[in-house]
C-alpha cells in the first residue's frame, strides 16, 4: 500500500489552506485513517498553531531532509487522535532548505511506515515551495474564495497541477483536482455582491468538493489550536466533515449554500 | 430609453461584472498558458502594426498556441470593427 498524497494549494494567499489542511488531515484522522500533515510553508511555520501543537516541536521537516532527524523523531503525535501527525515546517529564511529529492524521500519513508495520506499544506505564490508540495500528489485541494484575484490565481494552479507535477511529467494519469470554495457568504451571494458558487465552478469548469461558509468558528478555533472540523456546532466545521466524507467517495449535498430566509419583520422592515 | 427607465436602472450586481472579466482573462490566461513568454508583448506590437490600418482595440487581437504531436501552431485572429472600412494606410 502506498499514501495518498494530497495537497492543498491555492496560488493566492490568506485563502485558507492551512485552516483547509489541519481540518482535512483531521477529518481524515477521525474516519480512522493514518494520516501525517506536512507544513511546506518554510519560514513561515502556522500549521503547528492551527494543530494547537507549537509548543511540541522538537525538529521540524527541514532538519529531516538534513538527514538532522529521523522522520519519527520529527512528527508530533495529536494529542486528539493517535493515527494523526504534524511535520512542521522549519522557521530558516533559506528559501532552498527543501529539496525534490529531500521531499521525495521524505514521503517515501512515511509511505512505507504505514501512512495512508499525506496532506502537504503549500505556501502561497507558485514559486519552489508552492512546486514542490504539489510535484508528488495525487489528489489536489485548490482552495478558492469567491473573489476575482483568487478564482483566477486557482486557474493558474490548476494549469500547473495539470503540467508540473510528477504525475503530468510521467504521464501516468492525471492529479485529481478538487475545488474548495472557502469564505462563502450565501447572504452575499443572494444580493448579487458575491460570486455564487454555480459562477466559480463555471469560470473554472470544475464543480466543487465542498463550499465551507465564512464563520466566526474559524477564528475561535485557530486562537484555541483546534481544528475547526472538531466544532461540531459549527457551520464551517460541518461543511469540512462534509468535505472529507466526499474525499472518502461518499456522496452528500451541499449545506450551508443558500441564504438564510428574511422572517416576517425582517422582510417588512428591513435589516 | 425613456428618463424613467434610466432613473429606474439598477446597476449591475457587482457579482455579474466579477464573472464576466472572470470569463473573459481566465480564457484569455488558458489560450496561451506554457505558451512563450514573449506572446504578450508580441500582441502588443501586433497591435500596434494592425492599428496603422484599422482601429482596433487589444482585447480584438486573439492569440491562440496549439500544440499536436511535435509542433506548435501560433493561431492569430483580429476581430474587426463592423461597418467601418479599413482606414488607408497612413503614411
Ligand atoms: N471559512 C472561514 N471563515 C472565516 N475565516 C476564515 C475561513 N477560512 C479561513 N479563515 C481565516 O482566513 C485567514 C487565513 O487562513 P489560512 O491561514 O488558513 O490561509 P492560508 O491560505 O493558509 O494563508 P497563507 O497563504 O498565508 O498560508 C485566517 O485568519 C483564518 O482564520
Ligand atoms: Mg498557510
Amino acid at each position: 500500500m502506498t499514501a495518498e498524497i494530497i495537497v492543498v494549494t491555492s496560488g493566492k494567499g490568506g485563502v485558507g489552506k492551512t485552516t483547509t489542511s489541519a481540518s482535512l488531515a483531521t477529518g481524515l484522522a477521525m474516519a480512522g485513517k493514518k494520516v501525517a500533515v506536512i507544513d511546506f510553508d518554510v519560514g513561515l511555520r502556522n500549521l503547528d498553531l492551527i494543530m494547537g501543537c507549537e509548543r511540541r516541536v522538537v525538529y521540524d521537516f527541514v532538519n529531516v531532509i538534513h538527514g538532522e532527524a529521523t522522520v519519527k523523531q520529527a512528527l508530533i503525535k495529536d494529542k486528539r487522535h493517535e493515527n494523526l501527525h504534524v511535520l512542521a515546517a522549519s522557521q530558516t529564511r533559506d528559501k532552498d532548505a527543501l529539496t525534490q529529492e529531500g521531499v521525495e524521500k521524505v514521503l517515501d519513508e512515511l509511505s512505507k511506515d504505514g501512512f495512508d495520506y499525506i496532506v502537504c499544506d503549500s505556501p502561497a505564490g507558485i514559486e519552489k515551495g508552492a512546486h514542490l508540495a504539489m510535484y508528488f500528489a495525487d489528489h489536489a485541494v485548490v482552495v478558492v474564495n469567491p473573489e476575482v484575484s483568487s478564482v483566477r490565481d486557482s486557474d493558474r494552479i490548476l494549469g500547473l497541477l495539470a503540467s508540473k507535477t510528477r504525475r503530468a511529467e510521467r504521464g501516468d494519469g492525471a492529479v485529481a483536482q478538487h475545488l474548495l470554495l472557502t469564505r462563502y457568504n450565501p447572504a452575499r451571494v443572494a444580493i448579487g455582491e458575491m460570486l455564487s458558487v454555480k459562477d466559480v465552478e463555471e469560470i473554472l469548469g470544475l464543480s466543487v468538493i465542498g463550499v465551507i461558509p465564512e464563520s466566526e468558528n474559524v477564528l475561535a478555533a485557530s486562537n484555541a489550536g483546534v481544528p475547526v472540523i472538531l466544532d461540531e456546532n459549527s457551520n464551517a466545521g460541518q461543511a469540512y466533515r462534509d468535505t472529507v466524507a466526499r474525499l472518502l467517495g461518499e456522496e452528500r449535498p451541499l449545506r450551508f449554500v443558500d441564504a438564510p430566509k428574511k422572517g416576517f419583520f425582517q422582510r417588512v422592515f428591513g435589516g | 430609453m425613456g428618463i424613467l427607465d434610466f432613473l429606474k436602472r439598477k446597476p449591475e450586481p457587482s457579482a455579474v461584472v466579477a464573472k464576466e472579466r472572470l470569463r473573459i482573462i481566465v480564457a484569455q490566461e488558458r489560450s496561451t498558458r506554457g505558451a512563450p513568454d514573449y506572446l504578450p508583448l508580441l500582441r502588443n506590437e501586433l497591435l500596434e502594426v494592425i492599428r496603422k490600418y484599422v482601429n482596433v482595440d487589444l482585447e480584438a487581437i486573439n492569440i491562440n498556441v496549439e500544440r499536436d504531436s511535435g509542433h506548435e501552431v501560433l493561431e492569430l485572429s483580429v476581430a474587426l470593427p463592423d461597418g467601418k472600412p479599413a482606414a488607408t494606410p497612413a503614411g
